[in-house]
């Protein structure tokens, strides 16, 4: 090999492991920053309590819940929607057209940014509908922002379902729905979980598209007033602080919250990917 | 019975489609009056945003969303690839699950915690390695969007990467082209679009990208230059429509910018399509 050759190659080598390093590095900078000044106040009097404007206390608890919440209702919608859609272009569709028409709405859906999620559904859910400011409208939003994802999984895993699961469901004289609640269903059970961890995920991080949607409520109210009233996620809460209030070590606390959350629907997630990948093989 | 359960999961497979089109339909609706009234040649071309003397161009905000973008893009794209190349052709088996682990990692965390991130360490520092008055700037922004779309372009590449067939490879090594010539000359030609779909993808990424960079883009309506303060389109939506009236100039205006940035995406979307299509070709 000519020396030039041989200097291309290790040039080549080298800016290979240098880019690898710097992307990990830049992760683990991140993630060592964020430990480093959040751990402090990431105390359980923060985790557990509300803000209180009197005696000074910042909880983050009514946070928290508002992202559960979020979570909960926006999943009740768009999980019936999105499964349902999956099931209709797997199991029932027999034009292509249409299937390709929904798909390449999903596709659409999908590259959307989520800012403009939040434009629309503010324009749709609240000046339009009739809405307040509250969990209802962050979710709604949210159930457009997550249905491709839901869609694409449990289409992708009802396509592992093998055919003769199928035919012999209705060979043996079972209707087409009962097949379908019966054998493909059940079959097709991770990847309408792996969906939904991903979706739950996306919730999690999500900010944009609710700071016009869910708002900017810090404050402990039950379940169903938050519904229609303001109320901060986890991410929004972050933003407040560290924006409006310059609270950088409380934001960092909370970030230290989210990264764990997100750590631990990825861990998951790629857990029940993995079984899939397993099964297909 | 079966009939009706066939019509609810059309039903389903149609919300999606009906998503794409509410979306288009309001975010067209609402976007036109202030684009009428202000005149579009004033509105897209205008170089000056007061809010507060009725003044509306975006030109600063448009350029600003693509400089950002191209900055993210030009600087991510050679990270991106060679960290790519060393996924999915040169590292060993651990290395590989250590480096896939971080970029998936990456693309979990929050854009809120990339913008805390930003605000507290890089902005600080852009401002003393540069000596200016303040670190909120376009560079900021940049690097913060880098960060974010680089999972992307690593991991679509590394997929494509991946999926060149070993025939290629192995008739080049047989004709006497060392690995790295290999890796680069053959492989890298044979998955380009799959790796164009990676940085297209990047581009939609970085083009909606909102909570992160408001918060260290400093967020003033200036013409862009690489160490000023900023406003992109996305971050101009965010920044005002919390205070704008119902019915005012200014708030159809943001949505007008909602239109603009809509119109963006969706071009971006396209030419993604088209090459998908080529590649299944």
């Amino acid at each position: 090999m000519s020396t030039h050759r041989k200097n291309m190659d290790r040039l080549l080598r080298g800016l290979m492991g240098l880019c690898s390093g710097i992307t990990c590095l830049v992760l683990l900078m991140i993630i060592g920053y964020i430990l480093y000044r959040g751990i402090p106040r990431l105390t359980w009097n923060l985790l557990s309590t509300e803000p209180n404007n009197l005696t000074g206390n910042i909880g983050i608890l009514p946070n928290i819940l508002n992202t559960l919440y979020i979570i909960f209702v926006a999943m009740i919608i768009v999980l019936p929607l999105g499964v349902g859609a999956a099931i209709y272009l797997t199991e029932y569709s027999t034009s292509r057209k249409l299937t390709n028409l929904i798909s390449f709405a999903a596709e659409i859906l999908t590259g959307i940014p989520s800012i403009l999620f939040g434009l629309v559904g503010m324009l749709i859910f609240i000046q339009i509908g009739g809405l307040k400011q509250g969990i209802l409208a962050g979710a709604l939003t949210l159930v457009l922002m997550v249905l491709p994802t839901i869609i694409s999984n449990t289409r992708e895993s009802l396509l592992t379902v093998p055919r003769s699961y199928r035919e012999g469901a209705l060979a043996l004289g079972s209707s087409k729905w009962h097949m379908i609640r019966t054998v493909v269903l059940p079959s097709a059970l991770d990847g309408i979980i792996t969906g939904c961890i991903l979706s739950v995920g996306r919730i999690t991080s999500e900010s944009a598209a609710l700071l016009f949607t869910a708002g900017f409520g810090l404050k402990m109210i039950g379940f169903v007033q938050a519904l229609q009233s303001s109320s901060a996620t986890l991410t929004v809460a972050l933003y407040i602080y560290a924006s409006e209030r310059g609270a950088y070590d409380i934001a960092f606390a909370i970030a230290i919250v989210l990264m764990a959350l997100t750590l631990a629907l990825n861990l998951i997630a790629s857990k029940t990917a993995k079984k899939i990948q397993e099964k297909r093989g | 019975m079966e009939n009706a359960i066939h019509g609810l999961f059309l039903f389903c497979g149609f919300v999606s489609v009906a998503f794409v089109l509410l979306i288009s339909v309001y975010l067209i609706i609402s976007g036109i009056p202030a684009i009428h009234q202000i005149g579009p040649i004033k509105f897209l071309f205008g170089t000056t945003w007061k809010s507060g003397q009725n003044q509306f161009g975006i030109l600063p905000f448009i350029l600003t969303s693509v400089y950002g973008t191209a900055g993210a893009v030009i600087l991510g794209i050679p990270i991106g690839i060679f960290t790519a190349m060393f996924l999915a052709k040169a590292a060993p088996p651990r290395i590989a699950s250590v480096i896939q682990g971080a970029v998936e990692l990456l693309a979990g965390i929050p854009s809120v915690v990339y913008g805390l991130v930003g605000m507290t360490v890089l902005v600080p520092g852009v401002q003393r390695a540069f000596h200016l008055s303040s670190g909120a700037t376009l560079f900021s922004a940049i690097v913060v969007l880098t960060i974010m779309i680089l999972p992307y372009i690593i991991s679509v590449s590394a997929t494509a990467l991946r999926a060149v067939p070993r025939e290629y490879e192995e008739a080049s090594l047989a004709l006497g082209a060392n690995y790295t010539e290999t890796w680069f000359r053959v492989s890298l030609r044979a998955a380009k679009s799959g790796v164009a779909a990676a940085v297209i993808q990047g581009v939609g990424r970085a083009l909606g990208e909102a909570m992160a960079i408001i918060m260290v883009a400093g967020n003033v309506a200036n013409m862009p230059g690489l160490f000023k303060s900023v406003r992109f389109l996305t971050t101009a939506i965010v920044s005002e429509m919390s205070y704008a009236s119902y019915g005012s100039l200014q708030r159809q205006a943001l949505f007008s910018i909602g239109l603009v940035l809509f119109l963006f995406i969706m071009m971006i979307n396209w030419i993604l399509h088209k090459v998908i299509r080529k590649e299944e070709q």
